[in-house]
């Protein structure tokens, strides 16, 4: 099999079976809270503070953003996940919950995990009815405090987010001077603001040192597990690769949650490619009308040979579809981001969800097939971004680098980018002023060495490359044809095309384990909470080989790995089991090997969906 | 890495333009288009303007959307990529050729259809843009190539072949231009070769977007009576505003022109509009005097025709952008590549 065997990133975790039910005694390094506050009310900071100075302090940690397509006043949350073994995957199991937003006190409480803990802003009383005698509850007057130091709406409401953060430090010991750093070099700028944030960590912090027994079982302790890492999201990551990989004209059309890949694409370009002299940019953002026009920019950038591309979601997609085809039958590269959120329609915009793949599989009408990449996380949205290009160039076709919201927006603990200075781009067959010349006659749509791609020529180079390119039958002469052999030539000749780009996109990475018979395989952002529940079955005694798939059109070793295995189970986070499709479609696996576990609620994926899943169905299913 | 390419043998009625070139070295392919079609006219008037203009064919990219219209820039300059997009979408394509290699003159042609239907926001969006490039809009009031429907340039009570009248209002682009700001507008007849060459002269000089609206009579499903946009109908009711003659400094001739009448308008190359005022009040530089005029002639049941509107100085896509001069396309790697230190350096940040 070609697939990439890789080592295991993480060892198996010694808390492995330790972890769901929880022991006795302290839980260090290895527990998970989120906050619940109001959008709009400036907790992001505070929380994104948490997640650094856990980092800092050399323990891994992940945070999910859970957040309402709104701008002011409704519930959003923030979960932290703290593993010592380095599981990235969300997590449904809360140790303890901060309660900030009395609208969701309710719920809030009830998902507390038994034993553990619910910070609460006391300055109200909490209604009787939500106490449970299984949660500890810890009231702070965080709102009475903010008010009685600090002055102005604004500020006491800000501060209270900062005062949570304080109190929790206190609660989990997470390092003061860590978190003040973290602060001094936020507001480098403005020792104002410096002082104000002090005094409110403290007012928290030290409320609680008095008042509770600190720390709580739940704590941190310093690791040097985080080294050689860095926390950061999967589009500005995708971004960074656009720039490595000499992109120079974007066009887009805002939509969550692809809209932070332009925005950092922006701000490194801003960076990296502005002549210090003259000012002058050495790259063209284009914001445009609709997502229809953003994939023409594309295209008609991409014709003239510039190496383009377009950050959208779903709807996105939908709107692209005729450009798509275009693209794909008159041979023009084009790299689509598409950041999955949760479809169908405008759906939930602000949750996760892998509904896209059998769209962009087949995107547009007519006999079409597309090269897409799915990065697992924030690294590989930078090096499939940088890839992506060059599929691009060398299959002169549509590639789409397909993450989701989760990876693209949350803070993932990745290694260290890190790039080649001798990397230099594959433009593909690109015919130059020289060749064209020495070339009896220049034929767009000829393949004369049998991989499916013609060499091409670009507009303003040289007269004899001139030709015409349409969306309407042509000969691989590029003449307009009707004539149903011609037609055919072209057409099968894409399709030879496809099957070479189906050796050179990503190989599936495939992890063994001894004893498997089952496998299961997954894409994207369901690697975190696959991995993690595959180390747990197997210490269940339910060891299970797995498969990655990182690429599309399919690596033979795809159908290779479905075919020795007799179970395999396809984890995926869509209502319709769309990988399990593609891969019958791609494969011809008889369906009934492949079993699906589907988790669309809009939330990550845990490692528990995937076990439950798991189990449930070897349950049913007699062995 | 450009070259010219040699020109083959000539009749000697065709004369050679500074590059050596004839006006045939400038035709495309064969039409496909009915008999008689005002769009095979607007063709002809581009192949003339560009060999006047000594346009270096395969400097050039030719796009358009679907149509009648948006399949002619299969007929003119072979030597230059041509590029036949989508229904109404090729002012984005334009877009993204213009950004990747801005040293390309771009000739956009598209129809009525495919501009001010599924079009109209593409078109409206390349006006603010001020992408730099040459629209001509074919406009025949219907949908040719899917036989004869009402276009939205239609006029309210215009026929069509079957009969059914059009009651709902046109949408002039014109006027639309001029109300989004764009900086080169201009009206034209497809039988008018007089008129429309220099103004497709002018308008390929344009440091931004020139939208030259040509009223190009369909043959086949709209010149008839009853229809607004026939050749009968428009050459009646053309209504000259400012003639325009384009004057390239290499040829310029002035005697023709006597002083007084004429109002002279540097282009940014250097080179010189003139207009002829039929209304000696006429400003093509003043914006909403080129509204009020449209309006008025429009209202006279007739067609104001010529350059109506010209504004030099803004600033087109790329001045807006601070594009760097040099083509994006060509730039060397090494220039849009930060290396492994600034990405270390910004690792360090992150940590
Ligand atoms: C997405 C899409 N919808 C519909 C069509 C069918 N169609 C082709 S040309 C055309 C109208 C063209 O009208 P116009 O732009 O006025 O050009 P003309 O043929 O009159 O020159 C239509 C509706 C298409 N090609 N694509
Ligand atoms: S149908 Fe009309 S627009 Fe189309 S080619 Fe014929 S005359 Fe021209």
């Amino acid at each position: 099999m070609r697939g990439a065997r890789v080592a295991r990133l993480f060892p198996d975790p010694a808390s492995a079976n330790g972890r769901n039910g929880d022991g006795d005694g302290d839980r260090v390094n290895d527990f998970a809270f989120k906050v619940g506050t109001v959008n709009g009310t400036g907790s992001a900071s505070a929380n994104s503070l948490l997640l650094q100075s856990i980092f800092r302090m050399g323990i891994p940690v992940t945070g999910k953003n859970v957040f309402p397509s709104n701008i002011q006043g409704l519930p959003t949350w923030y979960e932290i996940r703290v593993s010592r073994d380095g599981w990235t995957a969300r997590t449904p199991d809360f140790d303890l919950i901060v309660a900030m937003n009395p609208a969701t006190h309710e719920r809030d409480i009830a998902e507390v995990r038994s034993g553990g803990w619910l910070l609460h802003d006391s300055s109200w009383p909490l209604d009787a009815s939500l106490l449970r005698d299984d949660v500890t509850f810890i009231g702070i007057p965080l709102g009475r405090m903010c008010v009685e130091a600090f002055s102005g709406g604004r500020e006491r409401t800000l501060m209270k987010n900062i005062a949570y953060a304080g109190a929790l430090a206190a609660l989990i010991d997470l390092d003061l001077d860590v978190v003040k750093d973290a602060i001094r070099a936020e507001f480098a700028k403005k020792p104002k603001s410096i002082d104000s944030n002090f005094l409110a960590l403290h007012l928290g912090y030290d409320y609680a040192k008095a008042n509770f027994a600190c720390p709580l079982p739940i704590r941190l302790e310093r690791m040097d597990a985080t080294r050689g890492h860095v926390l950061m999201d999967g589009n500005t990551a995708a971004a960074l690769g656009c720039v490595y990989a000499g992109a120079t004209v974007g066009a887009w059309y805002p939509i969550t949650p692809a809209t932070s890949l332009m925005d950092a694409f922006g701000r490194f370009c801003a960076r990296y490619r502005v002549d210090a002299g003259t000012g002058e940019r050495r790259y063209c953002i284009v914001q445009a009308e609709d997502e229809l026009a953003a994939a023409g920019v594309v295209i008609g950038a991409g014709w003239a040979g510039a190496r383009a591309f377009t950050p959208t979601a779903g709807p996105g997609i939908s709107l692209m579809g005729e450009f798509i085809g275009l693209a794909y039958y008159t041979e023009i590269p084009a790299v689509f981001f598409d950041v999955q959120r949760t479809g169908p329609s405008t759906g939930m915009p602000t949750r996760t969800q892998q509904g896209d793949l059998l769209s962009i599989a087949y995107a547009s009408h007519g006999d079409t097939k597309h090269v897409a990449l799915f990065p697992a996380d924030p690294a590989e949205c930078f090096r499939f971004a940088v890839q992506a290009f060059d599929l691009a160039e060398r299959f002169q076709t549509p590639v789409f680098v397909v993450s989701d919201l989760d990876i693209g927006m949350n803070d993932w603990m990745i290694p260290r980018l890190e790039w080649n200075d001798a990397w230099r781009p594959d433009r593909g067959e690109v015919l130059t002023a020289g060749q064209l010349q020495a070339m009896q006659r220049f034929s767009r749509y000829l393949d004369v060495d049998g991989d499916g791609v013609a060499a091409r020529s670009l507009p303003g180079v040289d007269p004899k490359g001139a030709y015409f390119t349409r969306g309407s039958g042509h000969d691989s002469h590029a003449a307009y044809t009707e004539d149903a052999d011609a037609y055919r030539e072209i057409v099968d000749r894409l399709k030879v095309k496809l099957e070479t780009a189906a050796r050179a996109v990503p190989p599936p990475e495939i992890r063994e384990r001894e004893g498997a018979e089952m496998a299961i395989v997954a894409l994207g952002g369901c690697n975190g909470a696959v991995l993690e529940a595959a180390a747990r079955l197997a210490i269940d005694g339910i060891p299970l080989d797995y498969m990655r798939i990182r690429g599309f059109p399919f690596d033979v070793a795809v159908g290779e790995f479905l075919r020795a295995h007799d179970r395999v189970f396809v984890v995926e986070q869509n209502r319709d089991g769309q990988l399990r499709s593609l891969l019958q479609l791609e494969t011809g696996i008889a369906g009934d090997r492949l079993i699906s576990i589907r988790d669309y609620g809009g939330v990550p994926l845990s490692a528990r969906a995937v076990m439950d899943g798991v189990t449930a169905q070897l349950a049913e299913v007699p062995a | 890495m450009t070259s010219i390419a040699k020109p083959p043998v000539r009749h000697p009625a065709l004369h050679p333009n500074a590059l050596g070139l004839t006006r045939r070295d400038y035709e495309g392919a064969m039409s496909t288009l009915c008999a008689g079609c005002g769009h095979d006219s607007v063709t002809a008037a581009i192949v003339q303007a560009c060999h006047e203009l000594d346009v270096v064919p395969h400097r050039v990219a030719k796009l358009s959307g679907i149509g009648c219209s948006s399949k002619t820039t299969a007929y003119f300059l072979r030597q230059a990529h041509g590029f036949n997009s989508v229904h109404g979408r090729m002012p984005a394509v334009a877009t993204g050729v213009s950004a990747a290699n801005r040293e390309l003159a771009i000739i956009g042609v598209s129809g009525d259809g495919d501009s001010l239907s599924i079009g109209l926001g593409q078109l409206c969006h390349a006006i603010r843009r001020n992408v730099r490039m040459l629209y001509v809009l074919e406009n025949n009031g219907v949908y040719g190539l899917t036989k004869g429907q009402f276009s939205a340039s239609a006029d309210v009570g215009s026929k069509a072949k079957r009969g059914e009248q059009n009651r709902q209002k046109p949408i002039d682009p014109v006027l639309l231009a001029l109300t989004l700001g764009a900086t080169f507008v201009a009206r034209s007849f497809s039988g008018d070769k007089a008129q429309l060459v220099p103004i497709l002269k002018a308008a390929m000089r344009h440091e931004g977007f020139a939208l030259v609206d040509v009223i190009s009579p369909c043959v086949t499903f709209n010149d008839h009576e009853g229809s607004t946009k026939s050749y009968a109908s428009t050459r009646e009711r053309q209504h000259e505003v400012a003639p325009v003659d384009f004057v390239p400094i290499t040829h310029e001739i002035r005697a023709s022109y006597a002083p007084g009448e004429a109002l002279t308008v540097p282009m940014h190359d250097g080179s010189l509009v003139r207009f002829r005022k039929l209304a000696e009040d006429y400003d093509p530089t003043d914006r909403d005097a080129a509204y009020a005029t449209v309006k008025r002639v429009h209202e006279q049941g007739e067609v104001a025709t010529g350059l109506l509107y010209l504004e030099e100085d803004a600033a087109d896509m790329h001045a807006l952008n601070h594009t760097i001069a040099a083509p994006l396309y060509d730039l060397p790697f090494e220039t849009l590549c930060p290396g492994s230190a600034a990405l270390e350096e910004l690792m360090r940040e992150l940590e």
